[in-house]
């Protein structure tokens, strides 16, 4: 090693952990937990820890291969030029190395200490979200959402599988509710920073399809997901704690989805809206999950 | 990076440190999961 490159500043860790995205990685480890929690049976609470580490663990490294490969994506938009990578803060050959090796360790060490379904479900995950939607979706069709919306889907039905060992028809339906609560969450956010994805050249669905269409596919997926997220209950799966509450939750959601899809922005609009949709999506979620274990725990 | 100044070996000293703290910390509770992860198992 030579004196200068000696010299080079190594990475704080705190760089490292925010390649992980610490953020998305808080709405993961709780819909895993819910998963966990809302299974029918019961694991050891150790056991039980280091399968949600497990869960946080390969959603933090398929974060870093994620902005690994969108670095130069990064760098063009105002919201993610300050990560690590586009920063210069990082050498992308540690941040690819870094998520690697958790990918890698967190499926190995879910298959041997809680089994090895749980295990493969998890790796499908990561591939799902570091190759499948990163690599071959979002660059090239404005359906990269809907169908990369898989990949954040995957935490509860990993829980449920994790405690059971099985799938059945509940943890396939939690798949399903976040799977359609995707779409309008990701694509509200696209609304209001349409010029941000359109600058560096990602097909995201306001881009290509236009602001109306889009308003009305957001518009769409809340009125599926209003009765998606009722079918837990109706199939028996949960109590009415949770059943009421997935209504009233729905039903503002969908309130406020219609708001954005009904309207059309005009020059200088501040798109609230299209925010308070936004925000509202990541509370409905967490509310959601919440009312799951609320009503699992009150029945137990 | 497109500073050319070079860094602070003092800079460089305690990211370092930082960095080799947090890692033994991480390490550290890794064989303590491992151990748990044992008796469990054994239960």
């Amino acid at each position: 090693m030579t004196q200068a490159a000696s010299l080079h500043i190594p990475t704080d860790w705190r760089d490292f952990l925010a390649l992980t995205k610490p953020r998305v990685m808080s709405l993961v480890i709780f819909t895993g937990i819910c998963g966990l929690i809302a299974a029918p049976e019961r694991i050891h609470p150790v056991l039980a820890f280091t399968a949600i580490l497990c869960i946080a663990v390969g959603a933090g490294g398929a974060a870093a291969l994620n902005q690994w490969w969108e670095a130069d994506l990064d760098a063009g938009m105002r919201r993610t030029s300050a990560r690590p990578l586009p920063a210069g803060r990082m050498n992308p050959d540690d941040a690819r190395d870094f998520g690697v090796g958790l990918c890698a360790g967190s499926v190995l060490l879910m298959g041997l200490a809680i089994g090895w379904l749980a295990a493969v479900i998890l790796a499908i995950s990561i591939v799902y979200y570091a190759v499948v939607y990163t690599i071959w979706l979002k660059p090239r069709t404005p359906q990269n959402i809907v169908i990369g919306g898989g990949a954040g889907a995957f935490p509860p039905l990993i829980g449920w599988v994790a405690a059971t060992g099985e799938i059945t028809t509940m943890p396939v339906l939690l798949f399903a509710i976040i799977f359609f609560w995707t779409p309008p969450h990701f694509w509200a956010l696209a609304l209001f920073v349409k010029s941000e994805y359109a600058k560096v050249g990602i097909p995201m669905m306001p881009v290509v399809a236009g602001e109306r269409s889009t308003r009305r596919q957001i518009l769409a997926y809340a009125a599926l997901l209003l009765p998606l997220s009722m079918a837990p209950w109706w199939i028996g799966g949960t109590g009415a704690v949770y059943g009421l509450s997935a209504l009233a939750l729905s039903l503002v959601f969908l309130g406020l989805a219609a708001r954005v899809g009904l309207r059309v922005s005009y020059e200088g609009d501040t798109m609230k809206p299209e925010k308070q949709l936004f925000a509202w999506s990541i509370i409905y979620l967490f509310a959601l999950f919440a009312a799951l274990v609320a009503d699992r725990l009150i029945v137990a | 990076m497109t500073d050319n100044t070079p860094p602070d070996p003092n800079d460089i000293a305690r990211i370092r440190r930082s960095r080799n703290n947090v890692v033994g910390l991480l390490l550290a509770a890794f064989v303590v999961l491992v151990f748990f992860i044992s008796i469990a198992k054994m239960g």
